[in-house]
Formats: C-alpha cells, sequence, structure tokens
C-alpha cells in the first residue's frame, strides 16, 4: 500500500462579464468628465454616492443626479499595515470614509499627500485625479484624496455619518 | 453617456484540497494504477469510494480493489466538446460500474463515434502517461477489445 | 398543528437571454415593490424576509447583500438568505411563520446566468475530487440521465419532443417566458443531438430573471388577497450525492416529499413543474402520480424560461397565481436543485 495521498490542488477558476446596470454606469461615466455624481432619494431627500438603483432606507430608486463638490471631511479611517495581494501602495498607508460635501453616506477612498499617523476625522481632503488624457470610466479617474489646507471639519458636521 | 458599462471579470481561486484518509488512499492507488472502491457493512462496493454508506451513514474505510474494466450502464454523447472536458474530440460521457463494483463510476469514454456506444458494452480502462495522484489519471475509458 | 399560510402575490421581471442593464438591485426592486403592491403591503409591516441567489451564478462572493438595498433594511430587518433556488427560501420563510408572531413574509429571488458561462459554473457544485476536475457539465449529466430512461422503456425521443413543443406553445400565453413558440414535433426530431440523446430543444433556455412572493399567515392573507393560495402542504427530500449511486430514472425524493406534503392524495387541476430538461418532465410525473388529465406546466414550465435560483420559486408563484384567478382549486407545485433532479421540493396548494 503506497504513500496515502494528503492534498490536491484543485483550482477554480470562472469567467464573467459582469455589468455595472445602469445607475452605476452613470457615476463612472461622469467620473471620466471629473463630476462626482450622488443621487437623491426621492423620498428621504438624502444623497448617496455613487447613486443607487434603491434608496437603502426607502425601497425607491434615486432619481435626481447632481454634481458634487470634490471636496469632503475624513469622518472615519484606517491604516493599512499588513501586506497582502495586489496592494496599491507599500504600507502603511490610509483608507478613509470620505463625506463629500452635500452627500448622505461616506465613500471609501485613499488619502495620502499627508503621513499615515497625521490623518485624523475632521481632516478636509480633496480629490486627486489623474492627468486629464487618463479619464476614463473608472474609480481609478480618482488618484486619492489629499488634505486641501482647509481648517478640520467640526465633529458636529459629521458625527451623524459615522 | 448613457452606454451601460460592462467588463470581463475573472474569479479563481487556487484551491488545495485535503483530501481525508478513504479519498486519499483512493487516489494513491490510482496513481498506482489500481481503481478501488469501499465495501460497506451491507457488502455493497461502492466506486469511487465514498466516506459513508449512503444507506445507513455508516463509516467506510475498508478499500477493496475492483477491475480496470466493467459495463457502460449509461452515457451521453458530447458532440462538441467543451474546452474543460478530458477529451477534445467527441466522446462520451458514461457511470461506468467496474467489475466488482455495484455503483457506477462517472468519466469519459473515448469510443471514436456515437455508433460505437451502447449500454451494456464493456469498457476498458486508459491510464494517463503520468499520474499523480488525481481522478485525471484515468485519462479515460475506451471500449474494450479496442 | 399548521398555521395557514397562503402565497397572497407573485411578481417577475420578463425572463430574458441577457439582461445586460440591471444589477442586483435593479433586478430585485421592482419585483418587490411589485409584489407588496399587490399584497396591499409595504416593507414596515413585513415580519421576515428571505431571498435566494447563488454566488457562483454572479461572480461575486456575498453578492446577495447588495441586493439588500431593495429591501431598504432600515429599521433593521429580520432577514435570511439561502445559496438555493428562492424555493427554498420560501421553505424557510413558511417556517419561519411557523412561529406564530408575525404574519406576513416576502420571498424573492434574482439570477443572472448570462453573466458567466452557465455550464462551467454549474460544474463547480460537482463532487469536488471525482467530477469537477473531470469538467462533466448540466446538460451532459441531464443526459444521461435521459439515457437512462430511454433504455428502461420510459419514453421515447419523440414523447420528449412533444414536452418541448408543448411547453413553448403553452408560454405564449405567457408574456414573461423567454422562449415561446410553436414548433412541429416531426421538425424537432430532425434537429442533431445536442449532448446525445438531448438535442437543442430537450434543454432549458439561459435565462435572465427575478421574482419574488409574498407569504401571509391566515387571517391576515384573507386582507391581502381575495383569493389566497393556502400552502396545504410543502416538504422537500435529497437524495446522494454520487450519481452512481441513485436510480436516475425515478425521482424517489420527489415521491418522497410528495408524500409527506399530502401530494399524493386527491387531484390537482394544474401542476408547475420545476423540469428543466424535457425528460424530467416524464420522471417527475410518474413520481407525483399526476394523471394525465393535469394540465401540466401552464406557464411553458423551465423549458420555457429557467433563471437560475428563480424557477423554482417562480412555479409556486405561476401555480398560486392562477388558482388566486380562479383557474383552478387545487395546485402543485415543484422545485428542482442540483444534478439530475438530486434535491426536490413538492407544494400543495388550495385556494377557496
Amino acid at each position: 500500500m503506497s504513500e496515502p495521498i494528503k492534498v490536491v490542488p484543485m483550482p477554480v477558476r470562472l469567467e464573467y462579464t459582469v455589468t455595472a446596470g445602469r445607475t452605476y454606469s452613470r457615476y463612472l461615466h461622469a467620473l471620466a468628465q471629473k463630476r462626482i455624481i450622488g443621487g437623491r432619494c426621492p423620498s428621504c431627500t438624502k444623497v448617496y454616492v455613487p447613486p443607487r438603483g434603491s434608496c437603502p432606507t426607502c425601497g425607491v430608486p434615486t432619481g435626481e443626479e447632481l454634481a458634487l463638490p470634490h471636496s469632503a471631511t475624513v469622518t472615519t479611517f484606517c491604516v493599512v499595515n499588513i501586506p497582502f495581494g495586489a496592494m496599491p501602495f507599500r504600507p502603511p498607508y490610509v483608507v478613509a470614509a470620505l463625506l463629500l460635501d452635500g452627500a448622505d453616506l461616506p465613500i471609501l477612498h485613499l488619502v495620502r499627500g499627508i503621513e499615515a499617523d497625521q490623518v485624523r476625522m475632521g481632516l478636509r481632503v480633496r480629490a486627486v485625479w489623474v492627468p486629464d488624457g487618463e479619464l476614463a470610466p473608472t474609480v481609478e479617474s480618482i488618484r486619492w484624496f489629499e488634505p486641501s489646507g482647509e481648517p478640520d471639519a467640526a465633529y458636529e458636521t459629521y458625527e451623524a455619518h459615522l | 453617456m448613457n452606454e451601460v458599462l460592462s467588463a470581463g471579470y475573472v474569479l479563481e481561486y487556487t484551491y488545495t484540497r485535503s483530501v481525508g484518509k478513504v479519498i486519499g488512499q483512493f487516489l494513491a492507488n490510482l496513481r498506482d494504477g489500481r481503481i478501488s472502491g469501499v465495501r460497506t457493512a451491507s457488502g455493497r462496493v461502492i466506486v469511487p469510494p465514498s466516506e459513508y454508506d449512503p444507506e445507513t451513514g455508516e463509516a467506510c474505510d475498508e478499500l477493496v480493489d475492483v477491475g480496470n474494466s466493467g459495463v457502460v450502464k449509461t452515457w451521453a454523447w458530447v458532440v462538441e466538446p467543451r474546452k474543460r472536458g478530458p477529451l477534445q474530440h467527441p466522446f462520451a460521457w458514461a457511470l461506468i460500474q467496474l467489475d466488482g463494483a455495484d455503483t457506477g463510476m462517472l468519466h469519459a469514454v473515448d469510443a471514436g463515434s456515437i455508433e460505437r456506444m451502447a449500454t451494456g458494452m464493456r469498457v476498458k480502462v486508459r491510464w494517463a502517461a503520468e499520474r499523480t495522484g488525481r481522478i485525471e489519471d484515468i485519462a479515460c475509458f475506451e471500449p474494450e477489445g479496442a | 398543528m399548521r398555521r395557514r399560510v397562503a402565497v397572497v402575490a407573485f411578481a417577475q421581471l420578463p425572463n430574458v437571454r441577457r439582461d445586460t442593464e440591471r444589477e442586483e438591485t435593479e433586478l430585485v426592486l421592482p419585483v418587490v415593490n411589485a409584489a407588496l403592491e399587490q399584497a396591499r403591503l409595504t416593507r414596515a409591516d413585513l415580519g421576515f424576509t428571505c431571498s435566494g441567489s447563488s454566488d457562483y451564478l454572479l461572480g461575486r462572493p456575498f453578492s446577495f447583500v447588495s441586493a439588500l438595498d431593495a429591501l431598504a433594511p432600515w429599521p433593521p430587518a429580520s432577514e435570511s438568505h439561502v445559496e438555493m433556488d428562492g424555493a427554498w427560501a420560501l421553505y424557510e420563510a413558511w417556517v419561519r411563520l411557523q412561529c406564530g408572531d408575525i404574519d406576513t413574509a416576502l420571498v424573492y429571488a434574482y439570477g443572472k446566468s448570462s453573466l458567466g458561462d452557465l455550464r462551467d459554473v454549474l460544474t463547480q457544485q460537482l463532487d469536488p475530487y471525482y467530477l469537477a476536475p473531470l469538467g462533466p457539465d448540466s446538460v451532459s449529466l441531464a443526459a444521461l440521465q435521459a439515457r437512462a430512461l430511454l433504455d428502461a422503456g420510459g419514453c421515447s425521443e419523440r414523447e420528449l419532443a412533444q414536452i418541448a413543443a408543448r411547453s413553448r406553445a403553452a408560454a405564449l400565453d405567457n408574456p414573461y417566458a423567454q422562449v415561446r413558440k410553436r414548433c412541429d414535433v416531426d421538425q424537432l426530431l430532425g434537429e442533431p443531438y445536442f449532448v446525445a440523446p438531448l438535442r437543442k430543444h430537450d434543454c432549458p433556455p439561459i435565462s435572465d430573471g427575478a421574482c419574488a412572493v409574498v407569504l401571509a399567515a391566515e387571517p391576515a392573507a384573507l386582507r391581502c388577497n381575495d383569493r389566497p393560495a393556502f400552502i396545504t402542504g410543502i416538504d422537500h427530500r435529497i437524495e446522494a450525492h454520487a450519481l452512481g449511486a441513485r436510480d436516475l430514472t425515478t425521482s424517489a425524493s420527489t415521491r418522497l416529499a410528495a408524500g409527506h406534503a399530502g401530494a399524493l392524495e386527491g387531484t390537482f387541476d394544474l401542476a408547475e413543474l420545476h423540469a428543466p430538461f424535457t425528460h424530467q418532465e416524464i420522471i417527475l410525473r410518474r413520481a407525483l402520480g399526476l394523471s394525465a388529465e393535469v394540465n401540466v406546466n401552464p406557464s411553458g414550465g423551465a423549458l420555457a424560461a429557467n433563471p437560475m435560483m428563480v424557477a423554482g420559486l417562480a412555479r409556486i408563484g405561476e401555480a398560486a397565481t392562477r388558482l388566486s384567478r380562479g383557474e383552478g382549486r387545487r395546485a402543485l407545485a415543484h422545485a428542482t436543485s442540483g444534478p439530475c433532479l438530486q434535491q426536490n421540493l413538492v407544494c400543495v396548494l388550495e385556494a377557496s
């Protein structure tokens, strides 16, 4: 009786063609034009970035779409220290929940141009885009957010969005 | 601007599965050029081996050798093989009851043409050139006396 | 003593080969809204929600989480999910309603088979050691079962073609079905084999779709629907994993589930059977003991539209809707999962 087999590599590989859907596609097209758009729920009037096919509290599609400023407040954030697979940068680097001015839900994005241990809640930041020639319908059209130099936002301005 | 966007996307998992005692021994025996089954308490020989008797739930660990050839219990003719299959020309999938087994084992039969397939025909194993302890150590089956 | 629970609403999207425009929320929202409107309920009225979908089908782990926006889960909702056809989500909701503390539940299901290669995706459900590496696809496995049935004298290829033709012709009356046409049986038999003994017409279409069902317990059911279709029995059973250890020509699990659901007694005005392949309708009819008079798959069934994860729930919805419309008093609905009818759910519906 020969040595039993203990483990066998059994990789799984599946190929898909996925659609962004109507709503998210409009968001991506707008990014290619250096516009960040949000969708307003006709019922609760909250503005979501990206616009959503259904308001998560009302169950109706967000109707009106509006362009938002590129400035935002850091609400909460984390410092990534652990290396893994395809990282955009060498650690440590910061991923933050950014509340764009006029939006009711934060988006997640990178914060650079500041030491990781200097990032704080309330920090004011603005979007840094790829060069015009590289703009495309992708979230990567925004490279990251960096400090805008404004005074920190007061806690009351974002405490409801934590 | 109103075009709905789509993109290609690949999902890949590099699983390495631990196979356990029963399956591990079956695969090791394949590597050695032997096909095994497991004998249940009632004496039924199940190929390929299951770790538990599907009828009583009792653990099975008594591996027994079965023959390298057997009978086609049912079959299906693949007119246009898919990229992931065991063969890239038309072939049959079949449930093959090997000599000494009480259940059918699913594998491919390289019969050459649909006319050569028939329920009840005898087939024998064609071993892979290199065997490492995987179900593909059996490259396929072929008509006996081919 | 079981609580009487009824299907009081059913809404679905038109089934299509490829929906290139909608992602999860956009698929689910319209059917959930339509079903709630039919049931005269708001989201706030619901006691429980359960959904059915498959991450592998959609190419994303936890894909069902993104669809939750369609539920508007704020305040937080009591919600569950099965990586199964929505018929099993309905079973879970039915069980939940038996507890007696809530009266209504929403069940929804969605699936876009067009995103990946469906036959490759379904191969992933097979035994990972013995089968998946060889890559036998869903059509090939069904064909093995069809051959076994033909060999056993259980049917003829002509009968299979007749089922295909009847189903697609019936679908002409179903605006939500995908394959809707009249076919000539002899012409069908003249087509080449796809995976012998199955021809293309013996196989289901590949479909994208979504549907939602609302369940309500008595007496709430009577406020939601003037003629609710009450579930008088529901049960599901599963067979052994290894294909070679099963008798593929009969469906022991369907028969057992039917017995427990009370489906082997009495008569039915109609039956919606989830038979994606023509030969499977024959196996199911026999297992259920359905007489020739029963109107099988007036909707066209899975041969006319087969949105994965949805088609089983849709059978229950279609059967219930017809009863509520007065097209019968007693209906049988069936759902299946796994290769070659491995797992089967049987549901008996009755309306006054």
